[in-house]
C-alpha cells in the first residue's frame, strides 16, 4: 500500500507535463495541423520560464521575493516563448504553406537546441560547479500545496499533494474537451480540421482558426515544460532532462483518440507506465527488463493506432485534413 | 443602398513553374539571409566580429585534416540516411522513422559483433552483420508499411512510435551486454580482437562510409529515375488514380519501397556501429533520422541535390560546434543555427510555389 | 404591368472563364415566389454557373441581380444567405464526422444550443415533410439523406429562394418522388424554387415554368403546361449543326466485344449499371449518349478492368475467334491476355496522365513494364513522344515539359496519341473533346475515324449530340444505368436521342441498328469464316 501510495503522486507528476502537451496538441490537431514541433515548444516553454525566474530571483534576491511575481513572471515568460513558437509554425505552414512535418521537425531541432543553449548559458552565468540551475525558491511557490493537504492522510497524498499547475492542467483539459465538444467555436474548429473546404464554404475563417488553435495549443504545451522544471524537478534545470516527453505527448494524442478529457486519465496512466519500471520487481540480475517496460507506452500507442485504423470507426480517426495545408483555389 | 463590393486587395495563386535558375537564386538568397542572421546572433553571443564567425565556421569543419575527414564522414552518414528515406517520400509515405530504422540496424550489427566474437572469422562477422542490419532495418520499415497498405494506418505517427520502441530495445540490450556490469554502457566492442570492425578502405577508417554512401546515392538516383520500380514509386506518389489506371499494385509498391527504405537505414546503422563508433548507445543515430527528413525534402527528393543540402547542415553543425567550444558556449548553439537555416529554407519554398497577385479587375472572383 | 414582383431578377448576366470562353452570355431570368422554375439545358450550357452567381460562388462579369426589385451584390455564400438565397450543390458541402444538426448550424453565429437547433430542425421537417434524424452522422447517411440535410440547412438559414442543382441525379425514383412532394410543399409555403435538370419527365412533372439555356445563352422561357418534351428538346439542343466529320462505312465489321448482363454497384451502394447487353464491332464507332453520371464511366471502366463488377460478362473476340473473358481482370492482365485495349478517360490529368511528369515519362505509363530487366526503356518513349508531338502538332516547349503546363487541347493530344500508339483493337474515349477548341477537336475526331478505318472497335462517349450523331455508326443511349435504345447513327434524329436520354422508354432497348449489327451477331459463325 505504501508503494502504491507513493506511486500515484509520482505517476501524476510524470503525467502532468504529458497532459499539457497532449491537450495542446489535441487542440492543434483538431484544426488539421500536425505540429511535430511540440517537443521543441515544450523545451522553449520551460526555458523561457526558467530565464524569467532566474533574472527575477537574481535581481531581487531570494529573501524579498514576492509570491505573485515569482509565479507570474515565469508563467508569462513561458507563455510568451511558446506563443512565439506557435506563431512561427503557423506563419510557415498556414501562411507560407510549408510542409507540416518538415516545419515541425525543424521546430523541434530549434526548440530543444534553444532550451539547452540558454540553459547552458544560464548555468555559466550562475558560476556553479554543477551543470544545473536550481531555482528552489521559485519552485517552492510552484509546488506549494494546500496547507491542510498533509493532514488528510492518503487522500491528501493522492489528490491534494500537487502544485497549482497540476490542477490547472486538469482544468485546461476539461475545458478544452468541453469547448471542442459543446461550443460553436469547438464545432467550427472540428469542421476546419475535418474539411477546411466545407468550413470555408460555410463562412468560417479557416486561417484564423488554424492560427488560433495552433498558437493556443503551443502555449498550453509550453506550460507542460514549465511544470516539469518548476514543480516536478523542483526548479532544477539540467540540459536534456526533459527528454522525449514531448514525443510521448504526441503519442498520447493518438492514444486518447483526440479527446482531451480522456487525456487526463491517459496521461496519468502514461506517467505511471513511464515510471512503472521502478516498481516492477526485476531483481538486481535483470535490470534490463526495466528498459523493456519503458517500451509499454509506445507499444500501446501503436496498438491503438492500428486498431482504430482497422476498426475504421469514423469518430476515432485523426482529423481528416491532418497534416495537409489548405489552399482555397486548389479545391 | 447597394452594399459596397468587397474584393480583397491581393490573392495567392499557384505559380507557373519558375525556371531552374530563378528557383536556385531564391534558395541561395534564403541561405545567405539565414547565414547573415546566424552570424549576427553568433556575434551577439560571443562578441566576435561577424566576419570572423564565418572564418570560425570554416575552421570548425575544415580546420585540420582530421576535422575535414570527420566532416566528410558525418556528411556521408547524413546523406546515406537522407537517401534511404527518399524512395518513401517520393511515394508520399511520410517515413519519419529513420531514427529507429538506423538504431535497429546498429543494434543488429552490435549483436553480431558481440555474439560472434572469436567464433567465426572477422570477415564473416562483417558479412553477417551486414545482412542482419539490413534485415532489421527492413523489418522496421515493413511493419508500418503493411499497416498502411492494409488499413491505411497513419504512417507519420506509426513510424514515430517505432523510433521509441527501437530506442528501448537498444537500452535493453545495452544493459544485457554492458561492460563493466552496472556501468550502463557497452564501451568499445571487441576492443582487442577488432572482430567485426568494418574494413578500412584505402588505408583510411573514414573511407568506407564515404564510399558506401556515394554508391548508395548513385544507386538511388538510378533506381528512382531509371528503374521500373522507381517509375512505379513516382506514379504512386503523384497520382493514386493514374497508378490504378495503369494497373500498378499500390500495396505492393508501398511495402516494397519501405523494405528498401528501412534496409538502407539499417545499413547506415551498421556503419555507425561497425565502422565509426564500435559501440552502441541509444543516441547513436543522434537525431539524424529526423534531420534526414528535412534534407531529403529540401533537396526535393533528388539524391544528388541532397549532397549540398546535407553538407550545409553538417557544415553548420560542425562549424557552430567549433564556435561553441572556442567561446565556451553550449554545444546546442549548433542546433539553433541549424534550426534558423531550416526555417529560412522552408519559408522560401513559398515564393517558389506561389505568387501574390494583386487585383486589377473590380469584382472579379474567378 | 400586372405582373407580380419577381423574387429574383437577373439582367444581362455575362460570365467568362479565361479569354473568350463564355459560360453565360446576356442571360435574363426571373424567379417568382410560390413557383418552381426548371432550368433546362445540356451539359455545359451554363446552368450551374448561372446559379452559382446567385449563391455567391462566382461573381458576374457584367449584368445586374435584383432581389425583390432591389439591386444587390453577392460576394460570398454568406451574402447569399443573408439575402435569403440558398443553393444545394451537386457535391454536398458537409462534414462527414459531424451530425446532421451540427452540419446544419455550421458557420452560424451565437451560442451553440443544439437542442434548440434540433427543435427548429424538427419544426422545418414537420412543415415540409422531411425525414431527418438530427443526431445521425453524415457518414452513415445515404445520398438522399445527405441531400435532405443540405436542403434543411438552407431552410434553417431562412432561405426563401432555393436552388437545387440536379437533385435527382443521385436519387432513386422513390426518393425523387418524395423530394418532389417536399418541393411542392415548399412552393405552397411561398418559396421560390429553381431546379436545375436535364430530365424532361421531371420538368414536366414538377415545374411551373421552364427556362432553357443553350451554350451559355438564354433561349427562352416556357409555361410547362403549354409545352411538350419535343418542343423543349428542340430548344435545348437547337437545330442540327452540320459539322462535316467524315463517316466512312465500317469495313468488314466483326464482333469484337460482347457485354452481357453487366451490373455494377458503386462504392456508395448505388447501382450504376443494370443488366447491360451490348455488342461492339471492329471497324465501327459506337457512340454512347446519356446525361452525365448515368453509367458511362462505369461501363468503360468495367471493360478496362478498373471497376468491380457485380455480375455479367465481357467477352473479347480475337481475330481468330478466340474468346477472352475480361471480367475480373486488371489492366495488366488484360494486356497479358494479348488484348490491345486503349482507354482515354474523362479525367485527363488525374487519371490518364501524371501532370508533373514530362511527355516522355507519360508515354511510359503504358509501356514501362515492357522489356526484360529492372530498367525502363527510356529511349523508345522519348522517340514516341517526339513522334506524337510532330504528327499531332502538339504545341509544347519540349519533350521535357511537365504535361500539366500544356493547354487542354495539347494535353489531350498527348493522351490520345499515347493510347493510339498501342495500336488498339478496342479504343474507348470519354468526353474526348471536352474543353478543347475547334481545331484540336477536329484533330481528335480525325484520329478516331482513322483508327476505325484500321479496324479498331471504338466506343465513343460524348456529350455533344451533334458530334455523336455525325461520328458514330451506331448510337447506344444510356439512361439511368440501362441501355435505353441503340440507333443507327446515320438515321437517328437528335430529338429522338434527346428523349431516350431523358426518359426511360416503355419498351426499352428500342433498336434500329444498321444491317451488320443485326445479321452478324453470332460470333461462332463469323469465327468460322
Amino acid at each position: 500500500m505504501t508503494g502504491f501510495l507513493s506511486f500515484i503522486p509520482r505517476a501524476v507528476g510524470q503525467g502532468i507535463p504529458l497532459l499539457f502537451g497532449c491537450t495542446g496538441e489535441i487542440i492543434t490537431e483538431k484544426s488539421g495541423n500536425l505540429n511535430l514541433g511540440i517537443p521543441g515548444v515544450m523545451y522553449v516553454g520551460a526555458i523561457s520560464g526558467v530565464i524569467g525566474s532566474f533574472f527575477y530571483e537574481n535581481s531581487v534576491g531570494e529573501g524579498s521575493m514576492n509570491a505573485f511575481l515569482a509565479i507570474m513572471i515565469p508563467v508569462l515568460c513561458s507563455l510568451l516563448g511558446s506563443f512565439l513558437m506557435g506563431m512561427l509554425y503557423c506563419f510557415l505552414t498556414v501562411t507560407l504553406r510549408a510542409n507540416q512535418n518538415v516545419t515541425g521537425l525543424a521546430m523541434t531541432t530549434f526548440g530543444v537546441g534553444f532550451g539547452n543553449f540558454f540553459g547552458g548559458s544560464l548555468i555559466k552565468l550562475s558560476n556553479l560547479d554543477v551543470p544545473t540551475i536550481a531555482l528552489s525558491k521559485t519552485s517552492s511557490y510552484f509546488s506549494a500545496t494546500l496547507p491542510f493537504a498533509k493532514n488528510l492522510g492518503w487522500f491528501g497524498e493522492i489528490f491534494l499533494s500537487y502544485g497549482f499547475l497540476a490542477y490547472l492542467a486538469i482544468i485546461v483539459a476539461v475545458a478544452a474537451a468541453m469547448i471542442i465538444k459543446k461550443t460553436r467555436v469547438g464545432l467550427h474548429l472540428r469542421a476546419v480540421g475535418e474539411s477546411p473546404a466545407t468550413a470555408d464554404a460555410m463562412g468560417i475563417n479557416v486561417t484564423a482558426y488554424k492560427y488560433f488553435a495552433t498558437v493556443l495549443g503551443c502555449m498550453i504545451a509550453g506550460l507542460g515544460g514549465l511544470y516539469y522544471v518548476m514543480d516536478y524537478a523542483s526548479g532544477v534545470w539540467s540540459n536534456d532532462a526533459f527528454g522525449d516527453r514531448g514525443w510521448l505527448a504526441i503519442a498520447l494524442v493518438i492514444f486518447t483518440i483526440w479527446r482531451a478529457d480522456i487525456g487526463i486519465l491517459a496521461s496519468i496512466l502514461f506517467g505511471g507506465l513511464y515510471i512503472l519500471y521502478l516498481y516492477i520487481p526485476t531483481g538486481m540480475e535483470h535490470m534490463e527488463l526495466k528498459e523493456l517496460y519503458k517500451m509499454i507506452p509506445y507499444v500501446v500507442t501503436i496498438i491503438v493506432l492500428i486498431v482504430t485504423s482497422m476498426r475504421n470507426r469514423r469518430e476515432d480517426q485523426p482529423p481528416a485534413s491532418l497534416g495537409l495545408n489548405y489552399f482555397r483555389e486548389e479545391r | 443602398m447597394e452594399k459596397k463590393i468587397r474584393v480583397p486587395l491581393f490573392h495567392l495563386a499557384k505559380r507557373e513553374e519558375l525556371s531552374k535558375k530563378k528557383k536556385f537564386i531564391i534558395r541561395i538568397i534564403a541561405i545567405v539571409a539565414a547565414l547573415l542572421l546566424c552570424a549576427l546572433l553568433t556575434a551577439l553571443a560571443t562578441g566576435i566580429n561577424p566576419l570572423e564567425v564565418y572564418g570560425s565556421l570554416v575552421g570548425g569543419a575544415f580546420g585540420s585534416v582530421r576535422k575535414t575527414w570527420i566532416t566528410l564522414q558525418d556528411l556521408s552518414i547524413l546523406l546515406l540516411i537522407s537517401v534511404a528515406l527518399t524512395p518513401a517520400f517520393t511515394m508520399k509515405f511520410w517515413n519519419i522513422g529513420g531514427e529507429g530504422q538506423v538504431l535497429v540496424g546498429g543494434l543488429a550489427t552490435a549483436a553480431c559483433m558481440i555474439l560472434l566474437e572469436n567464433k567465426i572469422p572477422s570477415v564473416l562477422i562483417m558479412l553477417v552483420s551486414f545482412i542482419a542490419a539490413v534485415l532489421a532495418g527492413a523489418l522496421w520499415g515493413l511493419i508500418p508499411a503493411v499497416c498502411k497498405a492494409k488499413w491505411n494506418t497513419n504512417e507519420t505517427l506509426m513510424t514515430l512510435m517505432m523510433n521509441y520502441i527501437a530506442t528501448q530495445l537498444v537500452s535493453f540490450f545495452v544493459i544485457i551486454w554492458e561492460v563493466p556490469k552496472g556501468s550502463g554502457k557497452i564501451g568499445i566492442i571487441n576492443q582487442n580482437s577488432h572482430d567485426g570492425w568494418m574494413v578500412q578502405l584505402f588505408g583510411s577508417k573514414y573511407m568506407l562510409c564515404i564510399v558506401v554512401s556515394a554508391v548508395v546515392t548513385v544507386f538511388m538516383y538510378i533506381y528512382l529515375n531509371y528503374s521500373k520500380h522507381g517509375y512505379e514509386i513516382q506514379v504512386v506518389g503523384q497520382s493514386i488514380n493514374t497508378a490504378k489506371y495503369v494497373g500498378i499494385n499500390i500495396s505492393k509498391v508501398i511495402i516494397r519501397t519501405m523494405l528498401l527504405s528501412g534496409a538502407l537505414c539499417g545499413l547506415a546503422g551498421m556503419l555507425l556501429v561497425g565502422s565509426i563508433n564500435h559501440t552502441i548507445t541509444t543516441t547513436i543515430a543522434g537525431g539524424q533520422g529526423f534531420t534526414a527528413v528535412m534534407v531529403s525534402w529540401m533537396a526535393k527528393f533528388n539524391p544528388f541535390t541532397m549532397i549540398p543540402c546535407a553538407f550545409l547542415i553538417v557544415f553548420m553543425n560542425r562549424g557552430a560546434g567549433e564556435i561553441a567550444t572556442n567561446f565556451g558556449l553550449n554545444p546546442s548553439f549548433a542546433d539553433i543555427m541549424t534550426g534558423i537555416i531550416l526555417f529560412f529554407i522552408i519559408g522560401c519554398e513559398f515564393f517558389i510555389n506561389y505568387s501574390i497577385k494583386f487585383r486589377k479587375m473590380s469584382g472579379g472572383r474567378s | 404591368m400586372e405582373k407580380p414582383q419577381a423574387a429574383v431578377s437577373m439582367r444581362n448576366i455575362v460570365k467568362t472563364f479565361g479569354k473568350g470562353v463564355y459560360a453565360n452570355r446576356d442571360v435574363d431570368l426571373d424567379i417568382y415566389h410560390g413557383e418552381i422554375l426548371s432550368l433546362l439545358g445540356e451539359n455545359g450550357s451554363g446552368k450551374t454557373t448561372l446559379m452559382n452567381m446567385l449563391s455567391g460562388i462566382y461573381y458576374p462579369d457584367e449584368g445586374e441581380i435584383f432581389i425583390n426589385s432591389k439591386p444587390v451584390s453577392i460576394n460570398s455564400p454568406k451574402d447569399a444567405y443573408e439575402l435569403g438565397i440558398g443553393m444545394v450543390h451537386q457535391h454536398f458541402k458537409l462534414v462527414d464526422v459531424l451530425t446532421a444538426a451540427e452540419n446544419i448550424v455550421l458557420g452560424l453565429d451565437g451560442a451553440l444550443d443544439l437542442n434548440k437547433a434540433k427543435e427548429k430542425i424538427r419544426e422545418i421537417c414537420a412543415r415540409y415533410g422531411f425525414e431527418v434524424d438530427p443526431d445521425k452522422k453524415i457518414y452513415s447517411m445515404s445520398v438522399s439523406e445527405k441531400q435532405t440535410v443540405e436542403i434543411v440547412k438552407v431552410l434553417y438559414r431562412g432561405a426563401d429562394i432555393l436552388i437545387l442543382d440536379e437533385p435527382t441525379a443521385v436519387l432513386t425514383p422513390q426518393e425523387t418522388k418524395k423530394l418532389f412532394e417536399i418541393m411542392r410543399n415548399m412552393k405552397k409555403d411561398g418559396k421560390a424554387l429553381v431546379i436545375i435538370t436535364h430530365k424532361l419527365a421531371e420538368v414536366m412533372e414538377i415545374s411551373d415554368r421552364v427556362a432553357i439555356l443553350r451554350q451559355g445563352k438564354y433561349v427562352g422561357t416556357l409555361i410547362t403546361k403549354n409545352t411538350s418534351p419535343k418542343e423543349m428538346t428542340d430548344m435545348m439542343v437547337g437545330r442540327k449543326v452540320e459539322l462535316g466529320i467524315e463517316r466512312p462505312e465500317p469495313i468488314d465489321p466483326k464482333l469484337r466485344l460482347r457485354i452481357s448482363n453487366l451490373s455494377v454497384t458503386d462504392a456508395e451502394g448505388i447501382q450504376k449499371l443494370k443488366n447491360i447487353n451490348l455488342d461492339i464491332y471492329s471497324g465501327e464507332i459506337l457512340g454512347i449518349a446519356g446525361i452525365s453520371g448515368c453509367g458511362q464511366k462505369e461501363l468503360l471502366e468495367s471493360v478496362a478492368g478498373l471497376q468491380k463488377v457485380d455480375s455479367g460478362s465481357i467477352i473479347y473476340y480475337d481475330d481468330d475467334g478466340t474468346e477472352k473473358e475480361l471480367v475480373g481482370m486488371d489492366p495488366v492482365k488484360i494486356k497479358e491476355l494479348g488484348v490491345a485495349l486503349s482507354f482515354v478517360p474523362e479525367d485527363r490529368l488525374g487519371m490518364g496522365l501524371v501532370g508533373d511528369m514530362d511527355l516522355s515519362d507519360n508515354m511510359m505509363l503504358r509501356s514501362f513494364r515492357d522489356g526484360k530487366g529492372v530498367f525502363t526503356d527510356r529511349k523508345s518513349p522519348h522517340e514516341r513522344a517526339e513522334k506524337i508531338v510532330k504528327q499531332l502538332h502538339v504545341d509544347t516547349p519540349g519533350i521535357e515539359t511537365p504535361v500539366r503546363k500544356l493547354s487542354g487541347g495539347n494535353i489531350q493530344k498527348v493522351l490520345v496519341g499515347r493510347e493510339l500508339y498501342l495500336r488498339p483493337s478496342v479504343l474507348m474515349t470519354a468526353y474526348v473533346v471536352r474543353g478543347l477548341d475547334i481545331n484540336s477537336s477536329y484533330t481528335i475526331y480525325d484520329l478516331i475515324v482513322f483508327q476505325k478505318l484500321s479496324g479498331t472497335a471504338v466506343i465513343f462517349v460524348g456529350e455533344d449530340l451533334d458530334v455523336l450523331l455525325q461520328i458514330s455508326d451506331r448510337v447506344c443511349v444510356l439512361c439511368d444505368g440501362q441501355v435505353n435504345g441503340i440507333l443507327d447513327g446515320r438515321k437517328a434524329e437528335k430529338s429522338e436521342v434527346g428523349l431516350l436520354m431523358t426518359s426511360l422508354a416503355e419498351n426499352h432497348e428500342s433498336v434500329s441498328e444498321p444491317a451488320y449489327a443485326k445479321t452478324g451477331s453470332d460470333p461462332e459463325k463469323e469465327g468460322g469464316n
